[in-house]
């Protein structure tokens, strides 16, 4: 700490850190533009200058800005000074004199950096006469808006997306006032992060184009916290709604997991809960009107008149409402409904998470690693912020570098100009991945192959470790080194996950992680689904388990929670279960196959109109908390199965507490959210901010008179604008801001220092307590895979705009799917005689024609392998074969015409 | 015959036939280089510069010796170091360095060989001007021979010492002339300018130690080897050391460059190398060191040129060429002239230089177009503070205010009576 004076006032501030950063954190106002907490400093855009004097005696002091003057040990330095204030004021004025000024009709205005830093310097008075330069805008896919005349140049975007986020397409081009952000030509940015831009872009350059569609001013939102529910890192969102549909989803900060950055599913995968496919109303079979009473009626019967009742729980449904379904069937009738190679892998992922004596890190600590070993997994694809986070890993030789040269750590050009000094990142994958650009070493090879070469590296590392037979002396000297390299690290971290489908990475991931001398070692799982963990921890049967209760005649009807199980087992066996059963009750908010097999189905709320809670890969439970209420009569689905007399639990909190004390790894959930007694006591917590307008008019083309504001009987927050903001952890805010901060940058309000923690702490509970014993070191290595003559192994590679089941309902989404095709090795293209484009026919070992596609050629996917984008319906067909044999096919026909959609 | 006098220049003939190998090498040519590679440590050559008084002739005038001194010792000597000839010769009326490189390019590659001596750098650049066609051309040329006589290569001179020089095109912006722009532009980045700290000398091109020295300047190093510091200390008439190369353009008789005594008198420049003023016309005013240094005037005629005595009569001394204002160009118009080329030439990094720039050619264009009002010469004024420096992100902008700052004190009748006179009068005074 250093004690420094600002304008009279001492105050103690960080050693090291820049001036602007201490003056924030201090609570102070002092405006800036190119500075960001999480991309440091770059001395563009000259806002945040103040004067620094010399010594006590000193009194003129001279201009600097604050974001790149280091604090020192009893400096003196104003904000308040005439001279800096009007600089800052004439700043602004210069950087105003090409801007537009077209705030009403701008949809950044109201949450615009660049309003409040300009009212916040005074500056009202335009004196600049001249021609405003103007630029053409360029289209940029379905995602991002582009309106360069608003544009400050304070080159936050292309810092953050070329440099942050690793993009290439996003470039600053021309030069003096005429300087152009975008791309080389139109076109959607590549990159997965894109839509941060409309976050770092301090003004309405870069804006939401799925939210222009439907465009609302941030002061007409209701919000309130959530968790996002595509993949399961549980980032942290902040959902905005008007008119009972949500509007857009924008970044919530959390300290430990997603800090300022969400990635494009994340943020633009939401369209599903605004779906036509919605399911609005309940359905009786062979009935035409249905109420919710009926319905409910209906289901009361089936369950008392059934000989037994089956549950399929879902891993994309809260905790509680698989508890519910699993309190409601019985233990021994509650069947976990994932697929039966994952139920291992999870089982086995648990096991390790909570035995196995290693952490498993939150994204901020995967961001300190100082070597990293991904096993099996395209994080990019399968976890997206996750990727992002370990983009910033690597730089950690580059600060360790800087550190040596006195250079500070926010001195962002600084380091990045030390040049491409990397921590070691070592990549196993069955193909190349997008993190490849900043990996030191990458190995490619089947899940078989991985696995094996997984086991080398433990057994470099300690020869107590299993150690896998013929491999190459390729192979065995990249283990090596790569076994040298996180040997020296202090705070190694080995990522692996289900993208494999295999126990063998898993256990392999864990041997290496297992073997590390590091004490700070981390290991880390990436899952299918926003829950996988959780309802992993549960503990129920396999998926065929509950077919096979159907089949032989245990059970008779089944309740099926938030689960398509057509993407869980093959056609066949779904069909003849689901045909078997006399009763199929389906409760899901999205129509889908399984759904148009039911004979009853119940509409549940999305996660923007419930409440629950998910644990995500860290094993971090985290609640999330409904935006608005559900439209009648779609209910969260723990309130279907929670309705019926014989429950126990009127209220959520009743069930997260039964839930709790049902399962001890669970115990913790209770803390998921901050304690809110206090608050509700008192009042409760306005979803709406207190601009919100329009409340007594907003539905007058219905009924005249003001319905009174909707009750929440469940949660600490109130669906009004009135409440107590006051005392509010900042981790329950739905809405962030402050007085004179209307932008999400007000966060700095709220943490306890500028890109740390939340005040009052961060969201969330870590389940997992760190234990001391390890498991035993895993043996079963798999021989290595030999490709068979004229047959390929499937392999299903996640896409981050491909393979997730609700965003793959989101309409800008479905602009950015990857090609529909099948990859395959360039050695096998030629065997088959197919050149990139050429449609082939998949069919499985007994040569039954399946499917047909395009073929796309991947140099580096080995040999005997056929690549398929995970999750894609139009693949599901061939999702449950090992193997399948390929022809060429005739190129006249058209491909792909049998594929179910 | 030597020319004891004129170090710099004594290979350049009237007749524009440029010095070969052998010419160089007649004059005392690589006698330094092989003196400091074969008898001095680095250390005694960067100690031999300093005691020499050698200053940098690029425009900012920092210790040359200094600037090598403060490369890292205890830096891991295996890793490259670099040397840069900062050959980026931009300002508007400044033509020294093609000079030196056209017509003796052996005398800056051997001040380049020996700067990366002194600095132990094993690769260096010559960032030369786009436009600077023949320079390229004839230093490819001495390159080559240089090479081949083992001045330059492996084992220079059958020392230890071995450096390899790679002459680079610049893509041609004035930015790329500030040392840090430079930088990122060799490294194929936007040449915009890094931030200070941390200096070249620590972390430059690629994160590596960098010596970036002005052609100039390097040319001096040679000729400081050969005959010593007593003889270089010598040659000076002020406060500064060595000779240095003076220009003057604009309507004197005979414009053109001089090697001088620093400390020689202004009025010397002008009134005999250069002639005195065109008949009919008469000194107003001139830029004594290039476009981004301040007005002087008539009266300052004796101030001689060396840094501190142009400093303190109000300007810069620069990169020693001026501009001269005769009373029949608008001090008005020109001062527009030289905005447009800086407003141009922002690199658009920091906002002061980015708009503020534009912003002042709009008023000078209002102003001289008869739309202009008296407040706007407030607003000038306004700039010229706000763009000053510190303010900014690197120095263009606040030499770019140097000229409009001093016409606004010295010729604020002329933006008056263009005020004044509110129809569209655009004639010079």
């Amino acid at each position: 700490m250093a004690r420094i004076e600002i304008d009279g006032q001492s105050y103690d501030v960080q050693d090291g850190d820049n001036l602007l950063s201490s003056c924030l954190s201090l609570g102070l106002d002092l405006p800036y533009f190119c500075w960001h907490p999480a991309m440091g400093s770059a001395g563009a855009c000259r806002q945040c200058a103040i004067i620094q004097y010399k010594d006590a005696e000193d009194q003129r002091g001279r201009l600097v800005m604050a974001c790149m003057t280091p604090v020192k040990e009893a400096m003196r330095i104003s904000i308040d000074a005439e001279q800096a204030r009007q600089f800052r004021s004439d700043n602004i004025e210069l950087l105003m004199t090409n801007h537009p000024h077209d705030c009403p009709v701008c949809e950044e205005g109201g949450e615009c950096h660049l309003q409040d830093m300009t009212v916040m310097t005074g500056h009202t008075f335009r004196r600049y006469r001249g021609r405003k330069r103007t630029h053409n805008n360029q289209n940029l896919g379905p995602f991002i808006n582009h309106e360069m005349n608003r544009c400050i140049a304070c080159y936050r975007c292309v810092r953050f997306y070329d440099e942050y986020a690793g993009g290439k397409d996003l470039q600053v081009l021309g030069m003096h006032n005429n300087v152009y952000f975008g791309r080389f030509e139109d076109g959607a940015l590549e990159n997965e992060f894109s839509g941060n831009l409309v976050e770092v872009c301090p003004t309405g350059v870069f804006t939401d184009k799925t939210f222009s569609a439907r465009y609302t001013r941030k002061w007409d939102l209701q919000t309130a916290p959530s968790i996002c529910i595509h993949c399961s890192l549980g980032c942290n969102t902040a959902p905005g709604e008007r008119y009972g549909e949500l509007r857009r989803i924008i970044n919530r900060y959390h300290g430990e997991i997603n800090g300022y950055f969400l990635c494009d599913r994340g943020r633009f995968g939401y369209g599903f809960v605004n779906s036509q496919k919605r399911i609005v109303m309940p359905g009786i079979k062979g009935q035409t009107e249905t109420t919710a009473e009926i319905a409910e009626n209906h289901f009361r019967n089936l369950l008392k008149y059934a000989k037994s009742v089956i549950g399929i729980g879902s891993p994309r449904a809260s905790l509680e409402a698989n508890f519910a379904l699993r309190s409601l069937v019985g233990e021994a009738n509650f069947f976990l409904g994932l697929e039966d190679a994952e139920h291992t892998l999870l089982n086995a992922i648990v096991e390790i998470l909570f035995n196995g004596g290693i952490r498993s890190p939150s994204l901020r600590e995967t961001e300190q690693a100082d070597a990293v070993l991904i096993m099996g997994e395209d994080v990019t694809h399968s976890a997206p912020r996750l990727a992002l986070s370990l983009r910033q890993a690597v730089r950690n030789a580059s600060f360790d570098m800087a550190h040596k040269m006195h250079i500070p750590l926010w001195q962002d050009a600084a380091i990045r100009q030390l040049g491409p000094i990397r921590s070691p990142l070592f990549i196993a994958s069955i193909c190349s991945t997008r993190l490849d650009d900043v990996a030191t070493g990458t190995y490619q090879g089947s899940p078989d192959d991985i696995a094996r070469f997984g086991f080398a590296i433990a057994h470099c590392l300690d020869e107590s470790a299993a150690e896998p037979v013929d491999l190459s002396e390729d192979e065995k000297s990249l283990a090596r080194s790569i076994a040298k390299a996180l040997k020296q690290a202090q705070r190694p971290l080995i990522v692996s996950g289900t993208s494999c489908l295999s126990v063998a990475v898993i256990q392999a991931a864990y041997n290496v992680a297992k073997a590390l001398p590091a004490q700070d070692k981390q290991l880390t799982f990436t899952l299918p689904e926003c829950n996988s963990l959780g309802l992993a921890i549960m503990n129920g049967r396999p998926l065929q388990q509950a077919f096979d209760s159907i089949n032989d005649g245990l059970a008779d009807t089944v309740v099926i929670l938030e689960n398509d199980l057509y993407r869980r087992a093959s056609h066949q066996s779904v069909d003849g279960f689901l045909e078997k059963a006399a009763h199929v009750v389906v409760i899901d908010n999205l129509e889908n196959q399984t759904v148009g097999r039911a004979e009853l189905v119940l509409p549940a709320a999305t996660f923007a109109e419930s409440e629950g809670t998910l644990v995500n890969n860290e094993g971090r439970a985290q609640r999330y908390f409904p935006v608005y209420p559900a439209a009648d009569p779609i209910r969260g689905s723990w309130q279907w199965l929670t309705r019926l007399e014989n429950s126990q639990w009127r209220h959520h909190h009743a069930l997260t507490a039964a839930c709790a004390s049902a399962f001890p790894y669970l115990a913790a959930i209770v803390h998921a959210a901050p304690q809110t007694d206090n608050i509700i006591k008192g009042s409760k917590i306005p979803r709406q901010p207190h601009r919100y307008s329009g409340r007594t008019a907003m539905h007058a083309n219905i009924k005249v008179s003001e319905p009174g504001q909707p009750q929440d009987m469940e949660t600490p927050f109130a669906f009004s604008m009135e409440g107590a903001m006051a005392h509010v952890q900042p981790a329950l805010l739905p809405v962030i801001w402050a007085p004179g901060w209307n932008s999400n940058q007000a966060i700095n309000k709220f943490q306890q220092e500028t890109g740390g923690h939340l005040r009052d702490g961060d969201a969330g509970a870590r389940l997992i307590k760190p234990s001391g014993s390890h498991l035993p070191w895993f043996g079963h290595i798999p021989p290595a895979f030999e490709p068979e003559p004229g047959l390929w192994r499937i392999m299903s590679l996640p896409h981050i705009f491909g393979s997730e089941e609700l965003s793959l309902q989101s309409t800008p989404l479905a602009e950015r799917l990857p090609d529909l095709c099948v990859l395959l090795n360039p050695q096998d293209a030629e065997s088959l005689g197919v050149d990139p484009g050429d449609p082939i026919e998949i069919c499985d070992p007994a040569r039954n024609f399946l499917l047909k596609f395009p073929v796309n050629i991947e140099k580096t996917l080995p040999r005997g392998l056929l690549g398929i984008t995970a999750g894609r319906p139009e693949f599901q067909p061939l999702k449950f074969l090992d193997q399948v044999t390929l022809n060429k096919a005739n190129p006249e026909q058209q491909p792909n015409s049998e594929a179910p959609l | 015959m030597e020319n004891m006098d004129k170090p710099l220049t004594k290979n350049i003939r009237p007749d524009r036939v440029f010095a070969t190998l052998a010419d160089y090498e007649s004059t005392g040519g690589y006698q330094g280089l092989r003196k400091a590679v074969t008898q001095l440590q680095p250390k005694d050559v960067q100690q031999w510069v300093k005691d020499a008084g050698l200053r940098g002739r690029g425009g900012a005038g920092f210790g040359t010796g200094l600037k090598w001194s403060m490369v890292p010792v205890d830096d891991d000597s295996s890793q490259t170091r670099y040397l840069i000839a900062n050959a980026d010769e931009m300002e508007p009326g400044t033509f020294k360095d093609r000079l030196l490189m056209e017509q003796d390019p052996h005398q800056l590659i051997e001040g380049i060989i020996i700067a990366a001596y002194a600095v132990q750098a094993s690769i260096a650049y010559i960032f030369l001007r786009s436009e600077y066609h023949l320079a390229a051309l004839r230093l490819e040329t001495a390159l080559r021979g240089a090479r081949a006589k083992g001045y330059l290569g492996e084992h220079i001179l059958n020392s230890e010492f071995s450096l390899e020089i790679h002459l680079h095109t610049s893509a041609g912006r004035y930015i790329c002339g500030e040392e840090t722009a430079l930088l990122n532009a060799l490294e194929g980045k936007r040449a915009t300018p890094r931030a200070k700290p941390p200096f070249a000398v620590v972390s430059g091109l690629w994160g590596r130690p960098t010596v970036i020295n002005n052609v100039e300047t390097l040319c001096n190093v040679p000729h400081i080897l050969n005959y010593g510091v007593e003889w270089y200390r010598g040659l000076s008439m002020g406060a500064d050391q060595g000779t240095k190369l003076f220009g003057a353009s604009g309507r004197i008789k005979h414009p053109g460059l001089w090697e001088l005594p620093m400390g020689v008198p202004i009025r010397e420049i002008i009134e005999e190398h250069a002639g005195g003023m065109q008949d009919g016309y008469k000194l107003r005013g001139f830029l004594p060191g290039g476009a981004s240094t301040d007005f002087l005037l008539p009266e300052h005629l004796d101030v001689v040129m060396d840094y501190e005595a142009v400093a303190k009569a109000g300007s810069r001394m620069g990169t020693g060429t001026m501009i001269i204002l005769d009373d029949r160009t608008c001090p008005v118009q020109m001062v527009l002239n030289l905005e447009q080329f800086f407003a141009q030439e922002s690199c658009g990094w920091c906002t002061p230089c980015r708009d503020g720039l534009p912003w002042t050619v709009t008023l000078l264009k209002d102003i001289i177009a008869g739309r202009g009002r008296l407040e706007d010469l407030d607003i000038l004024s306004g700039l010229t503070r706000m763009l000053g420096p510190g303010n900014t992100f690197c120095a263009l902008a606040p030499g770019a205010m140097e000229p409009l700052q001093s016409a606004l004190k010295y010729f604020r009748k002329d933006f008056e009576r263009y005020i004044a006179e509110d129809n569209a009068v655009v004639e010079s005074a």
